[in-house]
Order: C-alpha cells, then sequence, then structure tokens
C-alpha cells in the first residue's frame, strides 16, 4: 500500500497488545464454554448457548482484527467490538429483564457479571484503541 | 495401594495453593514493573516457568487420581479448565516475548491474575458431586 498523509497507528504493539491478551484469554473463556455447552446440553436452552458460541467466535474475529493490524484488521477489529458492545448491552438489559429468556449463563448474562463485568469493559478498550490508534503519533 | 487422600480432592492440595500464590506473587512484581514502565525482567519469565512446573505437576496429580478411579464432578469443564490453565503461562510468556516494554509487563499481570480464578473453577468442577 502506498504511503497515506495520516498513516494509522498499529492496533497491535503497546497497549493493544495487552487488549490482544485479554480477547484471547476471552475466546478460549468462551469457546471451551460454549463448545461444553452444545456438546453435552444443547437442547436445555439452544439459545443461550449459540449465544455463547456467537461470542466465543467475536472474541476470536476481534483478536485477528487487532493483531493483523492493517486496515482491513482495524475494520474487522470495529466490527467485532461494537457488534460485541451491542450485544453485551442488550443481553445484560435481556437477561435482567425477563429471566427465562437466557435460562442458563452466557458469557454476556448481567452485563458479563460472571466475568468480572469485563466483557462489557473489553469492547469500550477496543473502540477507544481503535480510535487512539487512528492516526500516527506526530 | 491405600490413597490417604481417598476423600479429598486431587487438585485442592499444596500444588493448587502454590499455585495461586506464586500467581498472584508474579502479577503482583509484574503490576510494579509495569507502573515503573519496565519490560518484563527475567524474575517475571523465570516466574512463570515455575508456575508451569507447578501447574503441570497439579494437572498430573489430577490424571492419576483419574488413572486411579476417581472422577471429578463436571468431567468437561474440569479437563477444560485443567488445558487452559497450563496454557496460561506460556501464553503470557510468548505474548510478553513479542512486547518487550511495560505493555509486556501488563500482560504477565493479567494473565496471572486470570490464573488462580481457573484454579479455583477447577477445584469447583472437582467437587460438584452429582449431575
Amino acid at each position: 500500500m502506498a504511503e497515506t498523509r495520516a498513516p494509522e497507528r498499529a492496533t497491535n504493539k503497546g497497549p493493544g497488545r495487552l487488549l490482544i491478551a485479554i480477547y484471547i484469554l476471552f475466546a478460549i473463556a468462551a469457546t471451551s464454554r460454549a463448545g461444553l455447552q452444545i456438546a453435552t446440553r444443547f437442547g436445555e436452552a439452544p439459545v443461550a448457548y449459540l449465544l455463547s458460541a456467537a461470542a466465543a467466535l467475536i472474541y476470536i474475529v476481534a483478536a485477528v482484527g487487532l493483531g493483523r493490524a492493517g486496515h482491513a484488521g482495524r475494520r474487522l477489529a470495529l466490527a467485532c467490538c461494537s457488534v460485541e458492545l451491542v450485544g453485551v448491552v442488550a443481553v445484560g438489559i435481556l437477561s435482567i429483564a425477563d429471566k427465562k429468556l437466557f435460562p442458563d449463563e452466557t458469557v454476556w448474562s448481567d452485563f458479563g457479571s460472571g466475568y468480572g463485568y469485563v466483557p462489557l469493559v473489553l469492547p469500550m478498550l477496543g473502540l477507544f484503541w481503535l480510535w487512539r490508534t487512528r492516526r500516527a503519533p506526530a | 495401594m491405600t490413597s490417604a487422600a481417598a476423600a479429598g480432592s486431587p487438585v485442592d492440595g499444596i500444588l493448587a495453593t502454590a499455585s495461586i500464590v506464586l500467581s498472584l506473587v508474579i502479577a503482583i512484581w509484574a503490576l510494579v514493573a509495569a507502573l515503573r514502565h519496565r519490560a518484563p525482567d527475567r524474575l517475571q519469565f523465570a516466574g512463570l516457568a515455575v508456575l508451569e512446573v507447578v501447574l503441570l505437576a497439579l494437572a498430573v496429580v489430577a490424571l492419576v487420581a483419574l488413572a486411579g478411579g476417581e472422577r471429578p464432578g463436571e468431567p468437561g469443564a474440569f479437563f477444560g479448565y485443567l488445558v487452559t490453565l497450563v496454557c496460561l503461562p506460556p501464553l503470557a510468556w510468548v505474548l510478553a516475548r513479542m512486547e518487550p516494554t511495560r505493555w509486556g509487563s501488563a500482560i504477565v499481570c493479567a494473565v496471572c491474575l486470570v490464573a488462580p480464578v481457573v484454579v479455583v473453577r477447577l477445584q469447583q468442577t472437582w467437587e460438584v458431586v452429582g449431575g
């Protein structure tokens, strides 16, 4: 790619690498939880378990997006963080408003309280980091 | 062959306690390093290596107990946590090696805060009796 006037800073350096590490941890947590739930008792709460799987996928793709650090990677990460934020807020509200909707816990239930509210904070940090790195340092 | 701790959990002994304490000590040390703008030092990497050895020993003890006929309360979750647990120090190691800045120390700190949680979850998934 040709040099643009205001090149973006890499998203996979410095604090970004810490963010990627946390995304990897959550990708592992959500993937194993979803895998186990779907493999052992899918019939009990298919919606909740499919949601866990979707969350797992988003964490993986977000980690890849931040790690790739190119223009496409940024867009990928932006999309994932946005979906994540909407998802955790929506599921958080729904899971409190109507307990029957999510009979079993997901990563995003009660705004991610089972995971120390990190699922709620993580997409915000991700979006903030993408915003911070949108221009190269002067 | 009589097991002295037949009623006890194989993941609830000195090894589990040692791994939790060691992990928290590394986390604090790494946090101090990160706050002082220091890259991960040899002590952090040595700590991660010792932590990995302790966790592998814990895994071996759990597997020996399994071979001896003992069963965790939630086998699927138990193995999930066990595999995740032994992967954590290497993950921190690799990422910290890639990031020789204060943020590398921050990564070590974050992972070492997660590891004790996983150890506790490991103990909980062993102890749940029945289905």
